[in-house]
């Protein structure tokens, strides 16, 4: 039986870290001119720089270098005058070179924050997240590793390698510890998360999919007992590719970490990773002996010196800060805060918001996507956004409701058949013949229909009794295959009966 | 016979009708067939690619094209420099078999200038080593006495002119691997300004060191081998965007009149062969003769230039080398089923590397490793920057820098072998010029009178200022061979009835 999270954060303060690794969206590689097409196939995205051939050298993308600028300042860095790439040596198979093109001590942007908004028990609060440095480097090529049982290079019989994505720009962006988030450290990592892939998404930098690999996440966690100020040792979980794992994967450290320190155990420096199936994590390299990369100043790259009126021409061209566009939408929609953070949280305010530029009610739009939608997102355990049905859809649905051609009801399984792939919404209208039944002579017949079955509850009915009405409606509603709109069944039962 | 002359009269004899490139490739091919069994300069001849190479220089100069100065002379080239589909093995038995795929930037521009490539040339293995006797396929000997080294690491090109195999090579130059070669085999080599060259194709040993340069029979050859190869290349981002100084117009001058000549009081003296001195001091009063003015300067920080680079170029060629894992090209040592991919890149480590290559990656892995970082590599730094210092005090009182090129004259293969130390010697006065990214030229300075073997006289110049150095170098060539009345290499007596 595991420990309860409610005694986790009794005892024990949790402090995070994150690193964030984001495959820029630049045409070509960082240092060559190799495409960067995800999923081609294997190895014909190559040549002889990001193969590490002998005698290939290495020339920097400044795409890369002005997106990474752009991060920096987007997330309120200062922009480094002077800063150089660096060598950290390992040798890996899909490594070509045996060494990474990184930046070390000389990053290119430091120190900086990310403000994230969490719904708490006392209401919406602000947590800040400050940034120690946004950094430039190569993505190493991929081993798969062929046969044995576990598809992990224990076992395997043999490895095939791909190095399309060895040489892609990645950056990375390293969080300072992040103390002071209690109960809501899941929550903030998932926030800060979002909120980064927000504003990636906002600059255009990056398609940001984290399923894809193009947005990675290693959270550290580490526990103390609350009221200390000595750290207490990390864990750095890998393998986190959504947000929702994000969160799982920090709660699931803490409570693993305070079971090991309840029971007078150690907590082991190490790469762990996270187990989308069971929201576990499981040990992988140990880091209780630091590996000694040898970083050194990369000679074959000159320093990248930006100029200073560059940067601020990138700096005014930034755009509208995601958390300023949703105070505005927010605004314009006039929501809740309680019901902003719900959507945040849910991840549909985008969708939502595309919704609404397709001529949809912000409340209706809002509805559908936090409702139905996400009701059935939820069975089919992924994210609203990653169903197959669109905002154009939805929009379609909302307006086909505000017309009267579809009752509430109705536009529910228009939405489940949508989903289950049966077509656009007009499509599926007209397959199922979908209508409401609004022919008030259709009606009629139905409501003597239903009368003349429950003489005694119409009788109640004349008599004043309007509630003893709905047995009557769910009858009508019934004979006419939920097609009828019930307000209006309503309205003629009671006339008719004198009310 | 025509292989004897200088590539500047081939080409004069080309332009004339008087022969063909086919001709004259074909006249070297047969030099090349005749004594390079007792030379062995040679680890891989192409006939039929210069053949072809020299037939297409015939054509296009049949059909009245506007042909470069060199078009169809042949030329050797260092086997570290990659040309496609051709075996580049670095002198080492890592590579043995790879054909590149692609074509380093000086390749394509001999090819431009229709130069006639004959084949690929010995060399210490990855460059590493001051006699060619680090090669893994056998030394190469020296035409002037075969039982001696003709230097290193580009003994192969050098020995090739020495030995009227070609008129024309390319070497390279990390320490002294192309001056000091040409010292003690009576030719002329020159180490370009650091980023005059383009290095993309030059398999790196020392990346912020090496430089691929000329050597040739005369300064003039030399001039017009640097000029083709030289110019900014988009390829190497160290490569200098800057127009390449007046190089053959400076050879064609030669004149020294009012030029401040600064001799480098710590390059001479103790450690160096009386002979080598008494033929510098010579070149130095043959100067003064024609109008120099000759000043003493003090470099200070060049007593510790030899230690920072036995620091410097291990560091970077133990991540250089890095690549070399048995994963892309090479040998593979040990891959059967059940072994990993780390245990064969171990195995093949071990057998693909020679003993000087493995013992400086195991030093420059060393100097980097976290904890001597600062006291090795961090203080080599140093020594570099007080080294540029140096120049750049002593620059200010001449325009040029001289001083003998090698301490001694060629030494007897195996004489070395087992003295690293005595063998690093060689290069004490060749190495501060590669640490400061400055230009250098060795032509030869007679023969010494202990063993009539050749002494190499060395001048320094600014960065991008080479064409001071065939300034210098035409006039002293020019005053010597009128005292000698015939070329040094008219004395090549190694090869018996075939010099």
């Amino acid at each position: 039986m595991s420990l309860k999270y409610e005694d986790v954060i009794e005892k024990y303060e949790p402090v995070l870290g994150l690193e964030v690794h984001v495959e820029l969206g630049t045409a070509s590689k960082m240092f060559c001119g190799c495409n960067t097409i995800f999923g081609a196939e294997p190895n014909t995205q190559t040549c002889p720089v990001c193969l590490g051939l002998p005698g290939a050298l290495p020339v920097v993308n400044e795409k890369a270098i002005e997106y990474t600028i752009m991060i920096g300042l987007a997330l309120n860095c200062s922009i480094a005058p002077f800063s150089r790439f660096a060598r950290k040596n390992y040798f890996y198979p899909d490594m070509p070179k045996n060494f990474q093109t990184s930046q070390y001590d000389e990053p290119i942007c430091v120190n900086g924050f990310l403000d994230v908004e969490i719904d708490t028990d006392e209401g919406i609060k602000t947590f800040r997240v400050e940034i120690e440095r946004v950094h430039m480097e190569e993505d190493t090529g991929k081993s798969l590793h062929m046969g044995g049982a576990t598809g992990r290079i224990h076992g395997a019989d043999y490895s095939l390698l791909d190095y399309n994505r060895a040489g892609i720009p990645l950056v990375e962006i390293v969080t300072k510890i992040v103390p002071g988030t209690g109960k809501y450290a899941p929550e903030v990592a998932r926030a800060y998360v979002a909120e980064l892939r927000d504003i990636l998404r906002s600059l255009n930098v990056s398609d940001v999919k984290m399923e894809q690999g193009s947005l990675r996440c290693d959270a550290n966690v580490s526990l103390r007992l609350i009221g200390s100020d000595v750290l207490g040792t990390r864990s750095e979980t890998k393998n986190v590719n959504s947000l929702r794992s994000v969160e799982r994967a920090v709660r699931g450290e803490m409570i693993r970490h305070a079971e090991l320190l309840n029971k007078g155990e150690r907590v082991v420096q190490e790469t762990r990773h996270f187990q989308e199936e069971t929201g576990l994590t499981r040990s992988g390299r140990s880091k209780e002996q630091a590996e000694d990369y040898r970083y050194f100043p990369e000679p074959d790259l000159v320093p990248i010196v930006p100029d200073a009126t560059w940067i601020e021409t990138l700096r005014a061209a930034l755009p509208e800060k995601p958390s300023t566009h949703r105070k505005r939408l927010q605004e314009a929609w006039s929501v809740p805060d309680k019901e902003m953070a719900s959507m945040i949280n849910a991840d549909v305010l985008e969708i939502v918001e595309a919704t609404v530029n397709l001529g949809a009610d912000p409340a209706k739009a809002r509805g559908w996507w936090l409702g139905e939608i996400a009701r059935i997102a939820n069975e089919k355990e992924v994210a609203a956004t990653d169903l197959p049905i669109t905002p154009k859809d939805v929009a379609e649905i909302v307006a086909l409701v505000a017309a009267g051609e579809l009752t509430d009801k109705l536009a529910r399984q228009v939405i489940e058949a949508v989903i289950a792939g049966e077509g656009r919404p007009s499509e599926v209208i007209e397959k199922r013949g979908i209508k409401v039944v609004s022919d008030d002579g259709a009606l009629m017949a139905a409501i003597e229909k239903a009368i003349s079955a429950q003489p005694d509850v119409a009788e109640k009915v004349r008599g004043g009794n309007v509630p003893a009405a709905g047995a009557l409606i769910g009858a009508v509603m019934k004979e006419t295959k939920g097609q009828a709109d019930a307000a209006k069944v309503r309205e003629l039962l009671l006339k008719h009966l004198g009310q | 016979m025509i292989i004897k002359r200088n590539a500047a009269d081939m080409a004069v004899a080309l332009a004339s009708g008087e022969t063909s490139s086919v001709a004259l490739t074909q006249a070297h091919l047969d030099r090349i067939a005749e004594v390079d069994k007792d030379v062995h300069a040679f680890l891989y001849v192409d006939s039929e690619g210069a053949l072809a190479q020299a037939a297409l220089a015939d054509k296009k100069r049949a059909a009245g094209e506007k042909l470069s100065p060199l078009a169809g002379i042949p030329l050797a080239l260092k086997d570290v420099m990659v040309q496609k589909g051709i075996p580049t093995t670095c002198g080492s038995k890592m590579l043995e078999g790879w054909r590149p795929p692609y074509d380093s930037t000086v390749v394509s521009k001999l090819r431009a200038a229709d130069v006639v490539i004959l084949g690929k040339t010995n060399m210490d293995e990855f460059a590493m080593g001051s006699s060619t006797e680090n090669s893994a396929y056998g030394p190469t000997h020296n035409p002037w006495d075969l039982s001696r080294i003709p230097g290193g690491s580009g003994g192969g090109s050098s020995a090739s002119l020495a030995a009227f195999e070609a008129p024309l090579a390319i070497g390279t130059d990390t320490g002294g691997s192309i001056r000091q070669p040409a010292a003690v085999t009576g030719t002329v080599g020159v180490k370009p300004t650091y980023g005059g060259v383009s290095r993309y194709g030059l398999v790196a040993f020392s990346s912020s060191l090496d430089q691929a340069g000329p050597c040739a029979r005369t300064v003039l050859d030399a001039a017009l081998l640097h000029e083709v190869i030289a110019g900014h290349d988009p390829k190497d981002s160290t490569s200098i965007n800057a127009p390449v100084p007046a190089i053959v117009s400076a050879a064609k001058s030669g004149n020294v009149k009012g030029l401040k000549i600064g001799v480098i009081k710590e390059l001479q003296g103790e450690g160096y062969q009386a002979g080598v001195l008494n033929r510098f001091n010579e070149s130095l009063e043959l100067l003064a003769g024609l109008g120099a003015e000759i000043v003493e300067v003090s470099c200070p920080y060049f007593e510790y230039a030899l230690a920072a680079y036995y620091l410097i170029a291990p560091s970077e060629c133990s991540s250089n080398l890095a690549r070399f894992d048995a994963m892309r090209y090479g040998i593979r040592v040990g891959d059967a089923s059940g072994v990993s991919a780390e245990e064969v890149m171990n195995l093949t480590r071990e057998v693909g590397f020679g003993r000087e290559v493995k013992r400086r990656i195991i030093l420059g892995t060393y100097a980097l490793s976290s904890g001597y970082y600062d006291a090795y590599y961090g203080s080599a730094q140093k020594v570099r920057t007080l080294i540029k210092q140096d120049f750049d005090k002593a620059f200010l009182k001449s325009d040029v820098l001289v001083s003998p090129t090698a301490p001694t004259t060629a030494f007897k293969i195996g004489e070395k072998a087992d003295d690293p130390i005595a063998m690093y010697l060689n290069d004490i006065a060749t190495i501060p010029v590669n640490m400061a990214g400055i230009c250098g030229m060795s032509l030869p300075s007679g023969l010494a009178d202990e063993d009539n073997l050749p002494a190499g006289f060395q001048i320094m110049a600014p960065a991008m200022k080479d064409d001071r150095l065939y300034n210098v170098g035409a006039a002293l060539e020019a005053a010597l061979l009128s005292k000698w009345g015939a070329p040094i290499l008219s004395h090549v007596s190694g090869l018996g009835a075939h010099a």
